[in-house]
């Protein structure tokens, strides 16, 4: 008997938790009565991870929740669908939960709505941040992080050939803003990826990987043709730092090593701890695979990868033409290469690499919304995360003393915009649980909220939306998307097709 | 208590193959596995806060007995221990999640998270399974508090000589979480 495990664990869950709960807290049942016996109105903004998560512990943890999720985007699940890459189908399982979320009568999809007007580039709605906290008990910001850091370094914005991996990425999962990036991977056979996490990996993963692979995940057509044109064969992955600070992890690192006819070019030994089998298990882990190497021998094989230690890109340079020709990189010392918090500084001495694409993958970046300063939150631009009480709880931006941050009541964050852009799924639903638990505590402690208790939720804030100019996106719309773009798959051998805003 | 156990995972089975139910129907008639009237000993302290009717739907036919049940116990974040009757073949994923523990499995059981991550506690016990796969131990070395005797729960697939496996549920807390992936 098959039974839909995401299904099963949200019946359970639910079922389970309001029986568990029931000695201990008998208050959580009874929520609604404390509260004049009327719904917890909460809208999410971001439908990712970190937005379903929430929704779904909060769902399961306050009786009456009621939870509206806004998404810019006509089309839900965030990175899931537009940064996990296409030949990690797996990964994307976690979309059966999210299913089961909103399939609840609780629950609405507000697609093509954005909160601000920030990214509303395709003719989607907007919604002021300030109809939100009017018409709901708690706004629960988790939208990410849509923007991506820059190195800051001469040329990076003047040629051709340098893209951020945000965008290749985006670009290669059918991520409307990026439908037109057709980046060019014809003009030479070197390409230069700047960064060393996962997505970097994923970047040289799409380059190097046999096309006819590719070909049958969801990838986009269109970039499908454009890696069968390519004629990169050497892939530099760069680093500032060694082997021992990396920030890939091993999975991705093993399925470049196993890729056939695709050599890896050995890694600096002198930056490898004497005895890696003494090292904890995760890094011995790591650094044995890298010591151990490809499958395939980098001289019978077709196309290279390389990690390139200790170098930081300090300019780009181009050809006449203005198309990057090469990179220049200054080396980096550690002050102790087998600590992995080692501290890394330049040596003055520089070197080239033939590059005629370059990747720019050192991190993304979320970035405040239209209306935050009005609302009063606290946005931290310089790490790029709303100020929080590390449960979720947004901090005000009015009492400036660092000592007694206050929170804001019934504004909450999860996820990327909360912490950071950096982990796995697990870590956003681990984060997204927290996120949930603190709000689900307040409601139950009859903390205060935003709004004045009588909010509409949608019905209210669409009076705040001129909806003849707009069309919001149901999660039913999205149903009839989802199956355009599973049959336009079917067509041509694939789960899927994305359909791509015009 | 196997048939305890048995009948609820038949009456939750019997609610996911229901497609016109919506989660709600689902959810109050899987509350009553509950009730006091269970038998499950780390439950009894329970009490019953819905009366609603059990909703039969009937478009399964409960499992048959089974002839060799096997016995295993999952210690909970609050240290409370759940044992159960399963049967050879189920994986520790499944077995939670039909009993209503709180273990996420986030990629279905496909090995591709570390959301099923359980505490094998008795070494021998360890010993006694078939060695991980890299594809386990790659998503391991990202689980929450690793220890020498994890495993996923989606990858442990209960046999005879596993009768009577103790595992513990991992606690993941937020310290957990910015230790194990502050460097990454």
């Amino acid at each position: 008997m098959q039974m839909n495990a995401a299904a099963r664990s949200w019946l359970g869950r639910s079922a389970a938790r309001r029986c568990k709960a029931g000695p201990t807290s008998p208050k959580s049942f009874y929520s609604t009565t404390i509260r004049n016996d009327r719904p917890f109105r909460m809208a999410v903004v971001g439908s990712g991870p970190a937005g379903f998560y929430t929704a779904y512990r909060v769902m399961s943890k306050i009786d009456r929740a009621k939870v509206d999720m806004y998404e810019a985007l006509p089309v839900p699940f965030g990175l899931v669908r537009f940064g996990v890459a296409p030949d990690h189908p797996e990964v994307k399982n976690c979309q059966d939960k999210f299913e089961e979320v909103a399939s609840s009568p609780d629950f609405t999809f507000v697609g093509n709505t954005s909160v601000g007007d920030l990214g509303a580039q395709f003719d989607g709605c907007t919604v002021p941040l300030a109809s939100l906290t009017k018409n709901y008990d708690a706004v629960v910001f988790a939208y990410g992080a849509a923007r991506d850091k820059k190195l800051g370094v001469p040329g990076e914005s003047q040629l051709n050939g340098i893209y951020s991996a945000r965008e290749f990425v985006g670009w290669y999962n059918g991520l409307p803003e990026f439908a037109n990036l057709a980046p060019d991977l014809t003009r030479g056979d070197e390409a230069v990826i700047v960064g060393q996490g996962n997505v970097a990996l994923d970047v040289a993963r799409m380059l190097l990987e046999n096309v006819d692979v590719l070909r049958k995940s969801d990838i986009t057509e269109a970039a499908i043709e454009t890696l069968l044109k390519s004629r990169i064969k050497r892939v530099h992955i760069v680093g500032r730092r060694g082997p021992m600070q990396a920030a890939f992890t091993i999975k991705e690192i093993r399925e470049l090593m196993k890729l056939q006819h695709v050599g890896f070019h050995p890694v600096d030994m002198a930056l490898m701890p004497p005895e890696i089998s003494k090292l904890p298990r995760a890094r011995r882990r790591l650094m044995d695979i890298l010591v151990k190497g490809s499958t395939a021998k980098v001289d019978s094989a077709s196309k290279s990868w390389s990690l390139d230690f200790c170098l930081s890109p300090t300019e780009f340079i181009g050809d006449a033409k203005g198309n990057l020709s090469r990179t220049v990189f200054e080396k980096t010392s550690l002050s102790d290469p087998f600590d992995t918090a080692s501290r890394v500084s330049g040596t003055g001495e520089k070197i080239d690499l033939a590059s005629t694409v370059a990747f720019r993958s050192i991190g993304y970046k979320s970035v405040a919304l239209p209306g935050f300063a009005e609302a009063g939150i606290s946005f931290d631009d310089r790490t790029g995360v709303i100020r929080n009480d590390g449960l979720g709880r947004v901090f005000s931006d009015k009492a400036h003393s660092e000592d007694t941050p206050v929170p804001l009541a019934g504004v909450y964050c999860a996820g990327w915009v909360k912490r950071g852009p950096t982990g796995v799924i697990a870590s956003t639903m681990e984060d997204a649980f927290s996120t949930g638990d603190a709000i689900a505590t307040d409601w139950i402690s009859n903390a205060k909220f935003a709004g004045d208790g009588d909010g509409l939720g949608l019905e209210g804030v669409k009076e705040d939306i001129d909806t003849s100019r707009c069309n919001i996106i149901s999660w039913n719309d999205w149903h009839k998307i989802d199956e355009a773009e599973k049959a336009r798959g079917q067509a041509i051998g694939k789960e899927r097709e994305s359909l791509r805003a015009q | 208590m196997a048939a305890t156990t048995s009948r609820s995972l038949s009456r939750a089975l019997r609610c996911l193959n229901a497609p016109s139910k919506s989660i709600i129907s689902c959810d109050l008639s899987s509350r009553s596995l509950f009730s006091p009237r269970s038998r499950l000993p780390s439950l009894t302290q329970s009490r019953a806060f819905s009366i609603t009717p059990l909703r039969l739907h009937g478009h399964i036919t409960p499992p048959s007995p089974v002839k060799s049940q096997l016995h295993v116990t999952f210690v909970d974040k609050d240290s409370r221990e759940h044992t159960f009757e399963v049967s050879a073949g189920d994986n520790l994923l499944d077995v939670a999640q039909a009993n209503d523990l709180e273990m996420e499995g986030a990629c279905g059981g496909s090995c591709a998270c570390s959301t099923c991550h359980v505490i094998v506690t008795d070494e021998a016990m360890y010993d006694r399974m078939p060695e991980p796969e890299d594809d386990e131990n790659d998503m391991l070395d990202l689980a929450f508090g690793l220890t020498e005797t994890s495993r996923l729960g989606c990858q442990v697939v209960m046999t005879k000589e596993l009768d009577g496996l103790r595992v513990k549920l991992p606690s993941m807390t937020r310290n957990l979480q910015a230790s194990d992936f502050g460097s990454k």
